[in-house]
């Protein structure tokens, strides 16, 4: 085929006038429609589909946000990043940003060094590419551990809610608390603790980290709370299917401690879980585009091996192959910009 | 790809990186400007919000354009790979204006049942029926 174009060329020369062909050279075979390989138009149509598929999971996202009194304040879900850092609104978030927009600019130039057929040179990029993307795997298998670990989220369980009345929250014993942090605004967000009896040193690191900074309102609310529920010999496994009711918070069946607090129309209520699809939608959008992350991982080493095993060298084509995965990637790269946008911007 | 010098179409790709990572920047700014992390009380002025949100939105859609363009040399490609690519992403804008019309019509709908609710539990009038027994329980806060 390749060499049937090469004779075409020969003949029509380099001028691009094809105005004059006849039906029976443009259907004569071994022409290309729209310029471009087989593969790479195909590449091109595979992922016009998966972008319907992003975008079938992000206007979901969007229907169920639209669809619910609250929702949890992305810049307070995602303040926490490695090495015990808190209360860094999307920092963590715009480094693995970052660290896609760099594997994408290697990629280019991988595609730059093969259409000049510099063997070395598309190894050495593709190689800071796989980097990169396994450098951006790392840092969300470390966000999926602190949300699941540390912070209870599951596919059906939201510990984030947010506030829908301004309020005061209330002590252990239930006296409204006159600490300046506990006043809060609607919309603000929570986060839900679960108690820790039992298990030594469960996770949360709450007042045990051993930093020795001055305790929050929360942390010492918690404290407190831990402080009155360790003499009541609970079985955490086997909590009363209602919960158990507190003075200052509700202990929910799961070993959840659920604040109490005086909203605007004097009622002392508890934290409520935010809404359950949150979780589910996380997990399942950040997965499926982990998942493609992962997969071209896996393609580009599978391609950079070929690369410096010779193979596109006596293919001649100027490492269409490499153009190819390139086009994947930068997809990756591109459906992160709207993930990123929807689930942590906005 | 070869297209131009080699040179200068390296420059091009670094100059590429440049312009992605400061709109990201720029983004996450205004995201936390729009959250009142950077002028506390922001987050209460709606004007603010909708204005942050649709400069978000259109960096982000730039962003998209410049990795298409650029990064995926979709410039050179002829117009109808281009057209037969990009035109179908088009129905997507009304798949949004549908769903998120919808999300927000059920959300109305789950104002009014739990105000409903609320002034039938007020009257101490038991709910009748499965459905509505089962709503109350969602829109009960523990």
């Amino acid at each position: 085929m390749a060499h049937d174009t090469a004779v075409h060329d020969e003949v029509h020369g380099h001028d691009h006038s094809h105005g004059n062909e006849t039906n029976k050279e443009l259907w004569g075979g071994g022409k290309e429609p729209f310029k471009a390989s087989y593969g790479k138009l195909m590449m091109w149509y595979f992922l016009l589909s998966d972008a319907f598929t992003f975008a079938g999971f992000l206007i979901a996202y969007g229907a169920l946000r639209f669809s619910s009194p609250s929702w949890p304040v992305p810049d307070y879900v995602f303040s926490t990043a490695p090495f015990g850092i808190h209360n860094a609104p999307l920092i963590f978030v715009t480094f693995m940003s970052f660290l896609l927009i760099i594997s994408s600019v290697t990629m280019v130039r991988a595609v730059q060094e093969g259409a000049r057929e510099n063997q070395r040179g598309v190894v050495f990029w593709m190689l800071l590419t796989i980097v990169g993307g396994a450098g951006f795997l790392g840092c969300q298998a470390w966000e999926w551990n602190n949300l699941i670990g540390k912070e209870c989220m599951t596919v059906t369980r939201n510990p984030f809610g947010t506030h829908i009345t301004n309020g005061t929250y209330l002590n252990v014993d239930g006296t409204p608390s006159s600490d300046a942090d506990d006043k809060f605004k609607a919309g603000g967000g929570f986060l839900i603790h679960r108690a820790h009896l039992g298990d030594h040193g469960g996770g949360h690191g709450h007042g045990d980290d051993g930093h020795g900074h001055e305790l929050t309102a929360e942390e010492k609310f918690l404290e407190a709370a831990h402080a009155s529920l360790s003499t009541q010999n609970l079985d955490m496994d086997n909590l009363p299917e209602t919960g158990m009711d507190f003075p200052g918070f509700h202990l929910n069946n799961e070993g959840f401690i659920q604040r109490k607090f005086i909203g605007d129309n004097g009622v002392a209520e508890a934290q409520a879980f935010g809404p359950k699809s949150f979780g589910a939608l996380f997990f399942f959008i950040t997965g499926f585009h982990g998942f493609h992350v992962l997969s071209g991982v896996v393609f580009l080493i599978i391609i950079m091996l070929n690369a410096a095993g010779g193979i596109y060298v006596a293919r001649k084509n100027g490492y269409e192959m490499v153009e190819k995965i390139g086009l994947y990637w930068h997809f990756v790269d591109l459906v992160w910009v709207f993930v990123f946008l929807v689930f942590y911007l906005l | 790809m070869g297209h131009g010098n080699y040179e200068e179409a390296k420059k091009l790709v670094w100059r590429g990186c440049l312009v992605l990572a400061v709109i990201t920047l720029i983004e996450v700014a205004v995201s936390l400007f729009q959250k009142g992390h950077l002028v506390p009380g922001m987050e209460d002025i709606s004007a603010v919000t909708f204005g942050a949100a649709l400069i978000i939105g259109a960096l982000s859609i730039y962003k998209a354009y410049y990795i298409i363009y650029k990064f995926m040399h979709m410039a050179h490609e002829v117009p109808g790979l281009r057209m037969s690519v990009l035109l179908p992403v088009l129905l997507l804008v009304w798949g949004m204006i549908a769903f998120f019309q919808e999300g927000g019509a059920w959300g109305k709908r789950r104002a009014v049942i739990k105000e409903r609710n609320k002034m039938e539990s007020e009257k101490s009038i038991k709910p009748i029926g499965m459905l509505l027994e089962k709503e109350q329980k969602i829109f009960t806060i523990k």
